[in-house]
C-alpha cells in the first residue's frame, strides 16, 4: 500500500512527541519496525491497526514500558529513552490503559491521586491530604463533565466508560501534555464509547496532544486529526484528516483486498447455504468499501 | 444483589449510606466481636469482670500486634507464613545473646531486630525477584527458621529451651517497657495491650492517611495498574514484609522478656492464626482490601474465645471448632461485601 511520507498537518507548532523509524525487537521477533509519527498539542493522532499490528508495542515505547531498539524517540525535539512509566509521566506523557487503568476496590478519589498523592505536614507527620484529594477529585471530574454520585464509591462500581473518563480526567489534572489512550472504546457499548470520545475531544481542546489507539475507524475518524495505520509491525502510512476519507480509512483497516479474497474463499468452500450467505455478505462489504469491482 | 430502588433518582442517599456502612471492611469483625462478647459475658460473670477483661485482652494483644502487621501485608497482596516462627527466632536470639553470652538485653534486642528485618527483607526480595507466590517463598522461610531455631538452640545449650534472661544486664528497664503490668481500676493490665493499641493506631493512620497506605491498597488491589501510575510496588511490598518481621521481633521480645525463657518451638502454627484474625477482620485473601482495626478486632475475638471457653467451664478442645465457625462466617461476609462493592463492573 501507500508509502507516502507524512504530510504536515496545519496548525499546532513543534511536535510534543515524535518517533522516527522506531523499532522494537523481542528476541528474533520484530514487534514494530520503521514507524514514524508525530504528536502535536491540540491534536489527536490515531494509531489504527488490527490485532498484532504493533499498536501496543508502539504505545508501550511511548509510555516508557519498553525501550526502543532502533530509530529515534524525541520529546520536545530532544531524544529520550524512558527507563520506566514514571520517567514518561515526569515528562508529561500519561497513558490510560484499557484494562488496568484503575484499582476496582479503591475509591474514586484514591484512584484519582494514586501514585501522585498530595501531602501536607512534614517529617513523620507527612500525610495524604484526604480533604484536598476528595475536593479536587470531585471538582475535576465535574470540569470534565463527569458527574459521579460519590467520590467514595469503589471504582469497581463504575461502568467501563465512566472509568475511562475518570482516568482521562486524572491524566489531564496531573498536567499531562500527551495523553495516550489504549483502546479506550473497545470494550464499550455505543453510547459509552460516545461519552469517552467526547472527553477525548475535551482533552484535545484543552491543548493536550492525544494518541488514540483503536482498531475501530468509526471511533477514530470523527475525533482524529491524523491517522497512522499499522499492519504486522509496519506502517502503512500516515495521513492528515483532509487527505483521507472515512471509507478509505475503513478500507485500509479492514484490509480491503483481503476481505475480498476471504469472500471468494468462502464462496468456493461454501457447501451449505449458510456459509454461502456469509460469503455473499463479505463480498458485498468489500464492494461497499469500493474495493471489489 | 439488587440496588434497584424504584424511585425517581437512583442516586438517592439511602443506598449510598447503606453501601458505605457495608463496605467498611471491619463491619463483620465488629458484629462478631459484639456477638462473642455477649455470648460469653452472659455465660460467665468472671468473663465480664475487669479481671476477666484484663485476662482475655492479654492473648489478644500479642496476637493483635501480629495480626495487624499481617493484615497490612495481606492488603498489599502477600502472605507471610514465616511470621509465627520468626517470633521464636527473635526471642531465641535475644535469649541466647543475653543469657548464654551475657550480652546486655538492649544489644541482644538490637541484634534480634536486625536479624528479623533481614529475614523480612529476604522474604520480600525473594517474592519480588522470583515472582513466586509468597505463600511458597515464606513457607520455605518458615521451615528453614524452624530448623534453625531447633538446631542452633540444641547445639548451643544442649536443650530445647533457653532461660535466664532475667539475669542479663539491662533486663529491668526492658521488662518495664515490654513485659510489665500496669494497674488500672485495681487490676493489672499487661503492657503488651498498649503496644497492641499503639501498633493498631499507627497502622490505621498509615493505611488511611498516608501515601504509603494508598500504595499498599493499590499494590494488593492491582499491582500492574499501580505500577503503571508510578506506585513503587516492589518497594511497598518489601517494606510490608519487613513490617511483619518487625512485629514478629516485637512480639518475640515481649514474650521472651515476660517469660524470661524461650522454647525452641515458639511461634510454630501461629502464622495461620494471624492470617485468620486478619481475615475475620475483613482482609481479602486476594489482597487490596482490609483494615488494621479489623485485624485488631479479629485478634480480640480470638482472645475472648480463647479465655471465654475456659471461663464458661467448657473443654478448651472446642476452641478450634469455634475458630472454624468464625472464619467461615467472616469470609462469607467479606465475600458478599466485595461482590456488593464490585457489582455493576462493566
Amino acid at each position: 500500500m501507500s508509502t507516502e511520507t507524512t504530510p504536515q498537518p496545519g496548525g499546532a507548532g513543534a511536535p510534543l512527541l515524535e518517533v522516527r523509524d522506531i523499532a522494537k525487537y523481542f528476541g528474533s521477533v520484530i514487534a514494530v519496525q520503521a514507524i514514524s509519527t508525530t504528536v502535536r498539542a491540540g491534536e489527536v493522532t490515531c494509531v489504527l491497526g488490527d490485532n498484532g499490528a504493533g499498536k501496543s508495542t508502539l504505545i508501550k515505547i511511548l509510555s516508557g514500558v519498553h525501550q526502543h531498539d532502533a530509530g529515534q524517540f524525541l520529546v520536545d525535539g530532544a531524544p529520550v529513552r524512558f527507563g520506566s512509566p514514571r520517567a514518561a509521566l515526569d515528562r508529561g506523557i500519561a497513558t490510560v490503559y484499557q484494562d488496568l487503568a484503575m484499582i476496582p476496590l479503591m475509591s474514586i478519589w484514591r484512584n484519582f491521586f494514586l501514585g501522585s498523592e498530595p501531602t501536607r505536614g512534614w517529617g513523620p507527620l507527612k500525610r495524604f491530604d484526604v480533604e484536598f484529594a476528595k475536593r479536587v477529585c470531585r471538582q475535576n471530574l465535574l470540569d470534565m463533565g463527569i458527574d459521579i454520585r460519590d467520590p467514595e464509591q469503589p471504582v469497581g462500581t463504575l461502568s467501563g466508560g465512566e472509568r475511562q473518563s475518570v482516568a482521562i480526567a486524572r491524566a489531564v489534572y496531573f498536567g499531562a501534555r500527551v495523553l495516550i489512550l489504549d483502546e479506550p472504546t473497545s470494550a464499550l457499548g455505543v453510547k459509552q464509547a460516545g461519552v469517552v470520545l467526547k472527553y477525548i475531544v475535551r482533552a484535545r481542546d484543552r491543548g493536550l496532544g492525544v494518541v488514540l489507539i483503536t482498531h475501530n475507524p468509526h471511533h477514530a475518524y470523527p475525533v482524529g486529526d491524523r491517522f497512522l495505520v499499522l499492519k504486522r509491525g509496519r506502517s502503512l502510512g500516515e495521513w492528515a484528516k483532509p487527505d483521507i476519507s472515512r471509507d478509505e480509512l475503513t478500507q485500509m483497516m479492514a484490509g480491503g483486498a483481503e476481505l475480498e479474497q476471504l469472500g471468494h474463499e468462502l464462496e468456493r468452500d461454501a457447501e451449505d447455504s449458510e456459509l454461502a450467505a456469509v460469503a455473499r455478505e463479505v463480498g458485498q462489504d468489500a464492494k461497499d468499501l469500493g474495493i471489489a469491482p | 444483589m439488587t440496588t434497584a430502588v424504584p424511585t425517581a433518582d437512583e442516586r438517592i442517599a439511602p443506598v449510598g449510606v447503606l453501601r458505605r456502612l457495608l463496605v467498611r471492611p471491619e463491619l463483620g469483625a465488629v458484629v462478631g466481636a459484639i456477638a462473642v462478647f455477649t455470648f460469653f459475658a452472659s455465660l460467665s460473670p468472671v468473663f465480664r469482670s475487669v479481671e476477666g477483661i484484663a485476662n482475655w485482652l492479654d492473648p489478644a494483644s500479642t496476637l493483635g500486634v501480629m495480626a495487624v502487621a499481617v493484615a497490612l501485608l495481606m492488603i498489599g497482596g502477600e502472605f507471610d507464613l514465616s511470621a509465627g516462627v520468626l517470633t521464636g527466632t527473635s526471642g531465641l536470639t535475644l535469649a541466647m545473646l543475653s543469657a548464654v553470652y551475657g550480652w546486655n538485653i538492649w544489644s541482644a534486642m538490637l541484634v534480634g531486630l536486625v536479624l528479623a528485618l533481614a529475614i523480612g527483607l529476604f522474604n520480600g526480595m525473594m517474592v519480588i525477584r522470583t515472582k513466586l507466590p509468597s505463600f511458597i517463598v515464606t513457607l520455605g522461610t518458615m521451615l528453614m527458621l524452624m530448623g534453625i531455631n531447633l538446631g542452633v538452640t540444641k547445639a548451643v545449650t544442649g536443650s530445647v529451651q533457653i532461660g535466664g534472661i532475667a539475669d542479663a544486664p539491662g533486663y529491668d528497664l526492658a521488662r518495664r517497657m515490654f513485659a510489665q503490668t500496669i494497674p488500672f481500676l485495681g487490676v493489672e493490665f499487661r503492657v503488651a495491650i498498649f503496644w497492641w493499641l499503639g501498633v493498631t493506631a499507627i497502622a490505621t493512620w498509615v493505611l488511611l492517611r498516608t501515601k504509603a497506605g494508598n500504595w499498599i491498597f493499590a499494590s494488593g488491589g492491582n499491582a500492574p495498574a499501580a505500577r503503571s501510575v508510578g506506585v513503587p510496588v516492589a518497594r511497598t511490598k518489601i517494606a510490608l514484609f519487613m513490617t511483619t518481621a518487625f512485629a514478629a521481633w516485637l512480639v518475640g521480645s515481649i514474650l521472651a522478656l515476660r517469660l524470661t525463657s524461650v522454647q525452641a518451638n515458639t511461634g510454630i502454627n501461629q502464622e495461620f492464626i494471624y492470617i485468620i484474625a486478619a481475615v475475620i477482620g475483613g482482609c481479602l485473601l486476594t489482597g487490596g482490601y482490609g483494615s488494621a482495626i479489623g485485624a485488631a478486632i479479629g485478634a480480640l475475638i480470638f482472645g475472648m474465645a480463647d479465655k471465654g471457653i475456659i471461663f464458661a467451664g467448657w473443654d478448651s478442645d472446642w476452641f478450634k471448632f469455634f475458630l472454624g465457625v468464625m472464619l467461615v462466617l467472616a469470609t462469607l461476609t467479606n465475600h458478599m461485601v466485595r461482590r456488593f462493592a464490585e457489582e455493576k463492573r462493566k
